[in-house]
C-alpha cells in the first residue's frame, strides 16, 4: 500500500515538472507580457525597465532555474499583474470554485442517480423515454449558451434569482461560504446547475447501462428466486455494483469541473479560479498560469487516488498492488 | 389629539425643509448603486499598474493636483492654480484644509513623498515612474505651495499631474502594492472610502462625508466587475446592477427601445486605425505584400504615398460606424475629436472615393492592385475582427485582394512590435494634447528621447520629428497648438497612419439614474446621480 502511494507520488512529480516545462516555454512562444501589461505611453525605456523589473530579460533556462529553486521552497512567483504570491492568488479564490464544483457535483448524483435508476428499472416506460430524450439535450447544449438562457429566464424575464455574482457569505475559518446563507444559495443555484446539467445527463447514462446489464445477471436472479423484496435487490444487490463506473466518472469530471469552470464562472461572474486562469491567460501572466496548472495537476492525480481507493471499498476484488 | 396630528405634520414638514436645505434628499443619500464594469481592476494601488479601470477606482479613492473634467480638460483639484513661474519652474498652489480618510492633513510634503515614491513601486508592470522623470528637484515654498524644476522647459506638467494621485506621507511611508489591495491603506482624500476589496470580484466603497468637493450622491457603491459582456447586460435588465459600462454594440439597439433604461454616451479619445509597413525601403519586399500570382512584387508599396491614400479613400468609413459599429463611432482623419486642444479643424475623414483610390494605384504602377495580409486583434477593441473584414472586402473591390488574419491580443500585439505585418488595426486613447499621439505613434522611433514607443508601422518623417521637438519645450500655450497641428497635419497629409473611427464610449443604467459621460472612458461612481425628478 505505501509503495503504491509512493509510486503515485513520483509519477506526480513528474508530470508537474513536465508541466512547468510546457508553460514556460508556451508563454514565451506565445509573447511578450510586458508588451500586453505596460501603458501605451510607456516609453522604450520604461519598458526595459518593467522587462527587467518581472525578470523577463535573462534567458528562459535562467528563468526556468530561478522558478524552479523557488519552487522547491514552496514560492511559485509572483503574479505580474497583481504583485501577490501566485500561490495565495489561486489559495484564494478555490474555495469559491470548489463550492460551485461541489454543489453541481452532488447535484448531479442527487438529480442523476434516481432518474437513472428509475429509467434502468422501467426502460420502456413514457417516464423513462422522456428522462433519456432529455438526457440528450444535457449532452449536446453548450454551456454558455445554457447559462445565458438560465439567466434570461430566470433571472431577467421571472425575476426569481440573481442574475450574477456570489452573495453573502459566511467566513469560516479564514475562507467564505456561500451555501449557508439564504442569499448565497439563490446565487449558487444557477451556476451550480448550469455546471450540473451535463453530469446529470452522464449520471443518467450510466446508472441506467449499468441498472439494465445488472439485472440480467445471475445473482440478481437468484436474490429474487430466494424471495427478497425489489427493494432490497434494487437497493443492496444492484445499486452497489452500479456505482464503480460512476463513481469513477463523478470522480474525474469532478477534476474537470474544478479545472475548467472556466465559462460558468465568467458568465455568473463567478469570482473563482477559472476567471482568474482565463484572465491570466490573456495577460500571460506565467506565474499565475504555471501555479494554476500544477495545482490541477496535483489534483487530478489526488482523486485518481481516491477513486483507486473507492474502488477497493466497494469491490473487495480490487486490491491496490504495485505491480 | 387633533393637536399632536398637527405637531407631528408640522415637524414633518420642517425636516423635510431642512432635507431641502442641506442640499440632498435623505432618501437618495442612503442608496447603494450597484455597478457593473467590464474590466477588471488589477490593484487598488494608484501607481502600481497604469490602466484604465485601475485609474478609473484610484480617481474614486484618491485626489490628483489637476483634475480632468468630463471633456478631459484641466480643472483644479487638490491644486487650485498652476502656473510656470519661470521656464523651467512650475509652482502649484495646493487646496488648504484637504483631510485624508484617516484625517491627516494633506500638504505639500505629501506631494513631494507621492513624486519620489513613483519610480520606487516594485515589481510594476507598468509604471508611473514617466510622470516623474522630468522633475530634477521639488521645492516646498510653503505647506501649500510646492514647485517643481525640470531640466528644460516642459509644458506638458500639469496634464502629467492629471495622472498622479496623491498619497499620504505618513500613512503610506513604507505601504507595499499588497497592503493596498488589502485595503488597509487605500486611504486617499478622495469621494470614496474602500469599505472591502475582493481582487477580481468587487470592491464596496462607502462615501466620504469629508470630501471637499461636490457631495457624493449614494452612501454605497458596489463596484462589481462582470466581465462577460453578455451578462452584463442581463444582469442590468434583471436589476442586479443600476449601472453598467463598456455596453456591447449588439445591445445598443434593445436598450434604446427599453423604457426602463438609459444610455449615456459621448464621442471618445479612441481612434481605431491601420498602421502601415514603413519600415521597407522602396526596393525591399514588405511581409505580407505579394503580387496576385503570390510572388513577391521586388518593392514595398506602402511606401508611394499615393498607394497608402488608395488604401485609405478605399475605405468606406461611414459604412463601417453604421452597420458594423452600429453607430458607436465616428469616422475620423486623425487622432483628436473636434473641441480637443490641437484638433486640425481642416483634416477631415477622408471621404470614400473607389474610382479615385483606382487610378491613383494604376499612377502608382498598380493597375491592377497587389495582394495584402490585413492583421488585427479580435479581441481588443470594439468589433475588432469585423472591422478589418470589412476593410479586407472594400480593399478588394479596388483591386487589392486582402486577406484578413484576425489573432489574440497577446499574440498579435507581440508580432506588430515586431514589425511583422505589412497593415494591421490597432488603437490608440489619446490624451486630449496633440503631442501624445504625435510622440508615440508618429516620431521616429528613438531609444534616447522616448520617440515613437508605440510606432509599430516605423513612420518616420523629419518635419514632423522638428516640429514636435519645437512643440515640446514650447510654454506657450496657443503657440505650442499650432505647432502640434501643424505636425498632425503632415502626417495627415503623408497618410502615415490610416485613421478609420473614433469610439463612442457608452454606459448603460436603469431610469431614475443620470451619468456624466467622459471621454477618457474612465467609470466612476461620482459621475453617477439620481435623475431630477
Amino acid at each position: 500500500m505505501s509503495v503504491y502511494l509512493l509510486r503515485r507520488l513520483i509519477q506526480a512529480l513528474g508530470v508537474v515538472l513536465a508541466m512547468s516545462v510546457i508553460v514556460f516555454i508556451g508563454v514565451f512562444a506565445i509573447g511578450d507580457p510586458v508588451e500586453i501589461l505596460i501603458s501605451p505611453d510607456a516609453d522604450q525605456m520604461e519598458r526595459e525597465r518593467a522587462i527587467a523589473a518581472l525578470g523577463l530579460d535573462l534567458p528562459l533556462w535562467q528563468q526556468y532555474a530561478i522558478f524552479l529553486g523557488k519552487a522547491v521552497q514552496g514560492d511559485l512567483g509572483r503574479s505580474f499583474v497583481f504583485n501577490e504570491p501566485a500561490l495565495q492568488l489561486i489559495l484564494q479564490r478555490m474555495p469559491a470554485t470548489l463550492e460551485l464544483a461541489f454543489a453541481a457535483t452532488f447535484g448531479a448524483i442527487l438529480i442523476g442517480l434516481p432518474l437513472g435508476l428509475y429509467a434502468g428499472l422501467k426502460p420502456n416506460s413514457v417516464g423513462s423515454k422522456a428522462i433519456m430524450a432529455g438526457s440528450i439535450l444535457g449532452f449536446s447544449l453548450p454551456t454558455f449558451w445554457v447559462g445565458l438562457m438560465l439567466i434570461m429566464v430566470f433571472a431577467v424575464q421571472l425575476g426569481w434569482l440573481p442574475s450574477t455574482g456570489r452573495g453573502e457569505t459566511v467566513e469560516i475559518l479564514g475562507t467564505r461560504w456561500s451555501f449557508l446563507t439564504a442569499d448565497g444559495l439563490s446565487h449558487l443555484l444557477m451556476p451550480a446547475l448550469n455546471l450540473a446539467l451535463f453530469k446529470i445527463s452522464l449520471v443518467i447514462r450510466l446508472t441506467r447501462a449499468g441498472v439494465r446489464e445488472t439485472m440480467l445477471m445471475d445473482y440478481v436472479k437468484f436474490a429474487r428466486a430466494k424471495g427478497l423484496s425489489p427493494f432490497r435487490v434494487t437497493f443492496v444487490h444492484v445499486f452497489k455494483n452500479i456505482l464503480i463506473p460512476v463513481v469513477t466518472v463523478t470522480g474525474l469530471e469532478f477534476g474537470s469541473t474544478i479545472a475548467f469552470s472556466v465559462v460558468t464562472e465568467s458568465i455568473f461572474a463567478w469570482p473563482g479560479m477559472g476567471k482568474l486562469i482565463i484572465d491570466s491567460i490573456n495577460v500571460l501572466d506565467r506565474p499565475v498560469i504555471v501555479a494554476y496548472l500544477m495545482i490541477v495537476v496535483m489534483m487530478f492525480i489526488t482523486i485518481n487516488l481516491v477513486v483507486d481507493l473507492m474502488y477497493s471499498v466497494l469491490d473487495p476484488r480490487v486490491r491496490l498492488e504495485s505491480k | 389629539m387633533r393637536d399632536s396630528i398637527r405637531m407631528a405634520a408640522a415637524a414633518a414638514v420642517s425636516a423635510a425643509a431642512m432635507a431641502g436645505a442641506l442640499g440632498a434628499s435623505p432618501a437618495a443619500a442612503q442608496q447603494v448603486l450597484n455597478m457593473g464594469v467590464g474590466s477588471p481592476v488589477t490593484s487598488l494601488d494608484p501607481h502600481y499598474h497604469q490602466l484604465s479601470p485601475n485609474n478609473a477606482v484610484s480617481d474614486m479613492i484618491f485626489d490628483k493636483l489637476v483634475g480632468t473634467d468630463a471633456a478631459a480638460r484641466n480643472i483644479p483639484g487638490l491644486a487650485t492654480e498652476w502656473r510656470a513661474v519661470g521656464p523651467t519652474t512650475w509652482e502649484f498652489k495646493l487646496r488648504p484644509g484637504v483631510k485624508f480618510h484617516n484625517g491627516n492633513d494633506f500638504t505639500a510634503e505629501d506631494v513631494v513623498f507621492t513624486i519620489q515614491r513613483l519610480p520606487n513601486v516594485p515589481n510594476s508592470p507598468s509604471s508611473y515612474a514617466a510622470y516623474a522623470r522630468p522633475i530634477v528637484r521639488m521645492e516646498i515654498v510653503d505647506p501649500l505651495t510646492i514647485r517643481f524644476h525640470t531640466a528644460a522647459p516642459y509644458p506638458l506638467m500639469p496634464m502629467d499631474m492629471t495622472n498622479v494621485r496623491i498619497l499620504d506621507a505618513t500613512t503610506h511611508a513604507n505601504a507595499a502594492t499588497e497592503d493596498f489591495n488589502a485595503g488597509r491603506v487605500a486611504i486617499g482624500t478622495g469621494p470614496w472610502r474602500v469599505l472591502s476589496h475582493r481582487s477580481g470580484d468587487r470592491i464596496e466603497f462607502e462615501r466620504n462625508p469629508n470630501f471637499w468637493g461636490e457631495a457624493p450622491a449614494f452612501q454605497r457603491v458596489n463596484y462589481r466587475m462582470v466581465t462577460n459582456d453578455a451578462t452584463r447586460t442581463a444582469s442590468l435588465l434583471s436589476g442586479d446592477l443600476d449601472f453598467i459600462d463598456q455596453v456591447p454594440t449588439s445591445d445598443l439597439a434593445r436598450l434604446r427601445r427599453d423604457q426602463n433604461m438609459r444610455l449615456s454616451e459621448t464621442v471618445g479619445l479612441r481612434l481605431i486605425f491601420l498602421g502601415l509597413d514603413h519600415l521597407r525601403a522602396e526596393n525591399e519586399n514588405s511581409p505580407f505584400i505579394t503580387d496576385h500570382e503570390g510572388k513577391p512584387l521586388g518593392r514595398n508599396p506602402l511606401r508611394d504615398v499615393r498607394v497608402r491614400r488608395a488604401l485609405s479613400m478605399a475605405i468606406d468609413r461611414k459604412a463601417i460606424a453604421e452597420r458594423v459599429m452600429e453607430g458607436a463611432a465616428t469616422p475620423s482623419g486623425q487622432f483628436l475629436p473636434p473641441g480637443t486642444f490641437s484638433h486640425v479643424p481642416d483634416v477631415q475623414a477622408p471621404a470614400y472615393n473607389p474610382d479615385m483610390a483606382r487610378r491613383l494605384l494604376a499612377e502608382a504602377g498598380y493597375p491592377n492592385g497587389f495582394r495584402i495580409t490585413l492583421a488585427g486583434p479580435n479581441d481588443r477593441y470594439i468589433n475588432d475582427s469585423r472591422i478589418i473584414q470589412a476593410v479586407g472586402q472594400m480593399w478588394t473591390r479596388i483591386g487589392v485582394r486582402t486577406a484578413v488574419e484576425a489573432q489574440t491580443w497577446s499574440t498579435f500585439v507581440g508580432r506588430a512590435g515586431r514589425q511583422e505585418f505589412s497593415s494591421f488595426l490597432i488603437g490608440w486613447g489619446s490624451n486630449p494634447d496633440g503631442s501624445h499621439p504625435l510622440r508615440n505613434i508618429l516620431a521616429t522611433v528613438s531609444r534616447e528621447r522616448g520617440w515613437g514607443a508605440s510606432n509599430r508601422g516605423r513612420f518616420s518623417n523629419a518635419e514632423v520629428d522638428s516640429l514636435l521637438t519645437q512643440a515640446l519645450v514650447e510654454l506657450d500655450e496657443p503657440k505650442r497648438e499650432q505647432l502640434l497641428i501643424r505636425a498632425q497635419r503632415i502626417a495627415a497629409e503623408q497618410v502615415a497612419v490610416i485613421p478609420l473611427h473614433i469610439q463612442t464610449n457608452i454606459w448603460a443604467m436603469r431610469r431614475g439614474l443620470t451619468h456624466t459621460p467622459r471621454v477618457d472612458e474612465l467609470t466612476r461612481a461620482q459621475d453617477v446621480r439620481p435623475a431630477a425628478q
